[in-house]
């Protein structure tokens, strides 16, 4: 069993864990070239990411910061840390 | 052959020639460097030696031939994928696969065995019957199958799954083959070699120079090279190269895991898939079973394999064969997989004038081995993209022209 090493909870089996995927801000008022790098495009290289991962036994949410090189967990991010303005959605006329 | 074999066995010493001598230091000036000694890369080199006599070639390779994704996946070569664009491609990939140990003079163990791809809910044979259409219209040897079929194929499966996931039917794919990866590699390298092309191991690129938006070179670790066209050729790494010139593409790097049973008597001579159940299996020419199931659940760059997958793959696995378990597992690895969200390889030219990418492979890269070097040879010999590449261009993300590939290895549908 692999072990996922959460600052949050401490060791727990990884197939507790849902992986989300990376935080990811989207952009506000952008033209159609910016929303298709958004919705497609990563940074993909290697190196400290930011992730949600949620547990599901005690239905908790974390943002973790994971080296995607040696799959070790290096901190906990504090979800205000995250916080974004609600982009504008309207489409103009 | 075997006249040859006879006199090499009664030798006393046994000095078969290397397939690639010691490489040689670097040159200044190559037409194109190749990033990446794998299938791929040595399939492009072959075809741009061979079909368009470009020899003035580099394959750089931070490790050994084949060693990355070429040595680690299950061998598996088929074509009953779900998109026009997609079965097309890799069905010139199967017919060219066919003929490549006469073309390599060389045993590449090509053995067509049959793939079933297990369907056990109503969903899934929707999907199988979408597919068998698809397939049939391309001219694709595909069809759907019901259990009295995969009863008789596959003699020692449960079809009922303990009774919890019954197979209701299948996809049934004659030509579906497997083939030895290894000497697929090889056989390349040796034929490109025969042709000019210099082969490169243990040499990392470190850098590729620019001037404007033009490709005037690459550093490695063993020195500077000037080259007018360089291909990326290295699936898992690719988001370590494109970085170097600031490329941005939709890949992500999930770990696939695979493993090889301790070797039996000959029982199937099949390729099963289950989609649902998220594993394959087919049996080796030497008995081992090559399983392999679907990628890890997070994004990692790294190949070290984990308990947790075998555990997962052996509790899916003894679902469908109950006496496999007291078999044991022989070896376990993983590979890099370069998944995009279309689940299609991403060809072609880029932003960058003389940087060609062949990237995207995620599981699906070992059975688009000739095809993809033939095209890509093609693109960079021409400068102009493949009719058969143009669907799998880069731009598609920006253009929201995406191919919708559900065809590919252990999917859920």
């Amino acid at each position: 069993m692999k072990l996922l090493d959460c600052p949050g909870i401490g060791k727990r089996p990884i197939s507790e864990f849902d992986y989300v995927g990376a935080v990811r801000i989207p952009p506000s008022d952008a033209d159609e070239a910016t929303w298709a790098d958004y919705v497609f495009n990563r940074d993909n290289a290697p190196g400290v990411m930011r992730e949600r991962w949620y547990h599901r036994p005690t239905g908790r949410w974390f943002i973790l910061e994971r080296n995607t090189l040696t799959d070790e967990v290096v901190g906990l991010v504090d979800p205000a840390d995250v916080r974004y303005k609600e982009p504008n959605y309207e489409v103009p006329a | 052959m075997p006249w040859r074999l006879l006199k090499f066995g009664l030798q006393s010493e046994h000095n078969e020639p290397r397939f690639f001598p010691e490489s040689k230091p670097l040159k200044s000036h190559y037409d194109v460097v190749i990033i990446g000694g794998g299938g791929h890369g040595m399939a492009c080199a072959y075809y741009l030696a061979k079909e368009h006599g470009i020899t003035n070639v580099a394959v750089l390779e931070q490790g050994y031939i084949g060693g990355g994704n070429t040595g680690r996946n299950t061998t598996i070569v088929r074509s009953n994928y779900l998109t026009p664009e997609g079965v097309k491609f890799y069905d010139t990939s199967v017919k060219l696969f066919e003929d490549l140990a006469d073309d390599f003079d060389l045993n590449i163990f090509y053995s067509t065995r049959g793939h079933f791809t297990l369907a056990h809910t109503d969903s899934a044979l929707r999907t199988m019957r979408w597919r068998a259409e698809v397939n049939k219209h391309q001219g694709i040897d595909s069809e759907v199958v019901g259990r009295e079929e995969i009863a008789k194929e596959v003699p020692y499966m449960d079809l009922d799954c303990n009774g919890h996931a019954p197979v209701m039917g299948a996809l049934y794919h004659a030509p579906g083959s497997v083939a030895r990866h290894d000497a697929v590699a090889w056989g390349y390298a040796r034929g490109a070699y025969n042709r000019g092309v210099e082969i490169h191991q243990k040499t990392r690129v470190t850098a590729i120079r620019t001037q404007g938006d033009k490709v005037v070179g690459v550093d490695t670790d063993r020195g500077q090279i000037s080259c007018n066209k360089v291909i990326s050729m290295v699936a898992g790494s690719t988001p370590r190269i494109t970085e170097m010139l600031g490329i941005r593409t939709p890949i992500e790097i999930f770990p696939l895991q695979a493993c090889v049973s301790e070797p039996v008597k000959p029982f199937m001579d099949t390729i099963v898939v289950s989609g649902s159940l998220h594993v394959y299996v087919s049996q080796s020419s030497r008995g081992e079973l090559v399983m392999g199931a679907s990628v890890d659940p997070s994004v990692l760059h790294s190949t070290r394999s984990s308990f947790d997958f075998v555990e997962g793959l052996a509790d899916q696995m003894l679902d469908l064969f109950p006496f496999m378990s007291r078999m044991k597992i022989m070896r376990q690895w993983a590979g890099m997989s370069d998944i995009t969200p279309d689940f299609a390889p991403i060809m072609g030219k880029t932003p960058i004038d003389g940087f060609y990418l062949d990237a995207g492979w995620g599981t699906w890269g070992f059975k688009a081995t000739p095809v993809s070097g033939k095209t890509m040879a093609w693109t960079v010999a021409n400068d102009k993209t493949h009719e058969l590449i143009e669907p799998f261009r880069l731009s598609r993300f920006a253009d929201f022209d995406l191919v919708g590939e559900k065809g590919a290895a252990s999917v859920g549908h």
